[in-house]
């Protein structure tokens, strides 16, 4: 899928759930075995106009997350391409044992949407934030794991399972109608892969999903501060980049930013790349507290927990002072 | 019919004795008495139904995964698996022949199970599917009654009757026992038939060890509804010491209790 600049700042207002409908729409254009089930969230999936075009290809089941997986793996045992959503807690948590049968054990190509991941349910409060979920998706054998930064990323990674047999997958959805993009135009997008946001020197920072877009006004800030930052998308959460490992021997100081808690999630990952690969780099993680934390807007939350761009500014001119 | 009957009849012991040898033979503790219960079940699914590994066929799905042991015995008797020696790999190191079934489509093992309360969904998808692509073939699955405490039993249960998925046969083994003991009263045989006409489903009760009543009881389908059969049945059915004794939900067979075992079969 490819697009245009003005495409990103439409899709910007719109934000990563409505778009996601709609980007669903245009697969089932091109898709006829596409199948979009839901556990009663088809609405707050953007799926409203999707089900009156193509009410064949929609099926609710009802408020109920494990038979969702179950009834999703049987359709795709018959070659159906399987889309199915709720909030991220709710399918990585509540279904997480369907997950590892369904998905793991038995490889069904299931895709899991997990819409309003991170702190992006603002006022709906920590029973619907994806704050741990990357750490128990990561843990199943054979599942995907990927973030999209912003709204053209996730139509890339979308189309990308849609018309590919990359295997079961977690996509997470972070971020807001009206989040920072992280691209303005057009880029070419690799399952898997790393994407290479800003080339520099000093610190390396590596991120995903929405607060990219945080870290990329920081950067931007950074340049003028003279330091220099080389930022790095790491889209696919599983598999992991192995690429990677070059850079975490080039940079000194290496800097995680995630809207995930501390434990299991990118600065893990990082950690055990570090020790296992013998790198004598430091390694900062810019994340959620190990912690319920309150609850408010999705631009409140963000300063509350240091994840805006100014907070990011100051936490990495810290870092590169540090000797 | 009754020459039919007489067949099915046989094909139970059939499948009864291929338990007892395989458990024998593994030399370690297994299912039995949820496994010896589901032989008349198993006969029926698989000689009235199109269970095949090609398409087009009906499928089928053992929910209580643990009754593996009933599941392998059939597949050997119907001859998906035609070695015997396969079968005996059965727990041993390695083997992909466990206590709970591991998919294997080349030799009809539709799922990997083991954690109770998820085939239903699976088939609910399945039969979906099944309607989507106008094939008019259908999905059983097999659950236990203690099965039945798993709360994703019933989220499937409504899919099912929202999707009027009259291609979809369920039947409950009740076998009146579960790993800790006798089912307590509100999941006995007589609640379990409730629970399902009050899901909407089109429910007949019959005794599991009868082939006549089984056959019946998966005849009078519904046009519009999914069919559950509550079959009663005996935990241990066939076999006098474990007929009811809980002891062998997972029980080891020595050489005495084996040869015991087939002298009580072969005499009921």
């Amino acid at each position: 899928m490819n697009f245009k600049s003005i495409d990103a700042k439409q899709w910007l207002r719109m934000g990563p759930r409505a778009m996601f409908g709609q980007f669903m729409i245009n697969i089932a254009k091109k898709n006829k075995k596409l199948m979009v089930l839901s556990a009663d969230l088809g609405r707050s999936s953007g799926l409203a106009r999707f089900k009156i075009e193509f009410p064949k290809q929609y099926i609710s089941v009802g408020i109920s997350e494990q038979n969702l997986v179950g009834v999703a793996a049987g359709l795709a045992d018959e070659g159906f391409k399987v889309f199915i959503t709720s909030f991220a807690p709710f399918l990585s948590m509540r279904a997480s044992e369907q997950i590892r049968m369904n998905l793991g054990y038995m490889k069904h190509n299931v895709n899991l949407v997990a819409l309003g991941s991170g702190l992006s349910m603002g006022f709906l409060g920590n029973s619907h934030f994806g704050l741990e979920d990357i750490a128990i998706m990561r843990t199943i054998p054979n599942l995907n794991v990927t973030c999209p930064a912003d709204c053209s990323e996730l139509g890339k990674v979308l189309d990308d399972y849609a018309f590919n047999d990359r295997g079961p997958s977690y996509i997470r959805l972070t971020g807001i109608p009206g989040s920072k993009n992280l691209y303005d135009k057009n880029y070419s997008y690799k399952f898997g892969k790393n994407i290479t946001i800003n080339k520099g020197n000093d610190i390396l920072i590596l991120s995903y999903g929405s607060v990219l877009g945080q870290a990329r006004i920081s950067v931007e800030a950074l340049k003028k501060m003279n330091i220099s930052v080389q930022l790095v998308n790491v889209v696919s959460l599983k598999p992991i980049d192995d690429s990677v490992i070059t850079l975490l021997k080039k940079y000194k100081k290496i800097v995680t930013i995630e809207e995930h808690t501390s434990v299991g999630g990118l600065s893990t990952i990082m950690s055990e790349k570090l020790i296992k690969n013998q790198i004598n780099s430091k390694l900062f993680s810019i994340s959620l507290p190990d912690k319920f934390g309150p609850t408010g807007t999705y631009d409140y939350l963000l300063k509350y927990h240091a994840l805006d761009s100014d907070s990011i500014t100051k936490k990495i001119i810290k870092i590169f002072k540090k000797k | 019919m009754l020459k039919n009957i007489d067949k099915l009849k046989k094909l139970s012991h059939k499948i009864r004795k291929t338990i007892l040898d395989i458990s024998y033979n593994s030399g370690e503790p297994s299912h039995i008495g949820g496994a010896l219960s589901m032989a008349e079940i198993l006969a029926v699914i698989y000689s009235n139904f199109n269970i095949k590994i090609s398409k087009p066929f009906d499928r089928f799905i053992l929910s209580k995964g643990h009754g593996f042991l009933g599941l392998l015995s059939v597949l050997y008797c119907k001859k998906f698996i035609k070695n015997k020696k396969e079968i005996f790999q059965f727990q041993k190191n390695g083997s992909e022949f466990i206590a709970h079934p591991i998919m294997n489509k080349s030799i009809g093992i539709e799922t990997s199970n083991g954690s109770l309360g998820q085939g239903l969904s699976f088939g609910v998808g399945l039969a979906i599917s099944y309607k989507k692509k106008n094939n008019n073939n259908s999905i059983i699955v097999v659950l236990g009654d203690g099965e039945c405490y798993e709360g994703s039993v019933w989220e499937a249960a409504i899919t099912a009757t929202e999707n009027n998925l009259n291609n979809l046969f369920i039947v409950v083994d009740c076998n009146g026992h579960q790993n800790d003991g006798a089912i307590n009263k509100m999941m006995n045989f007589k609640e379990m038939k409730k629970k399902w006409l009050g899901f909407g489903w089109n429910v007949n009760s019959c005794d599991g060890h009868n082939i006549y009543d089984l056959i019946e009881a998966f005849k009078k389908s519904s046009k519009t509804k999914p069919t559950a059969i509550i079959a009663k049945t005996i935990k241990g059915k066939g076999v006098n010491f474990m007929e009811n004794n809980n002891d062998w939900h997972h029980g080891r067979l020595t050489k005495n209790l084996y040869l015991e075992s087939l002298k009580s079969i072969n005499k009921s």
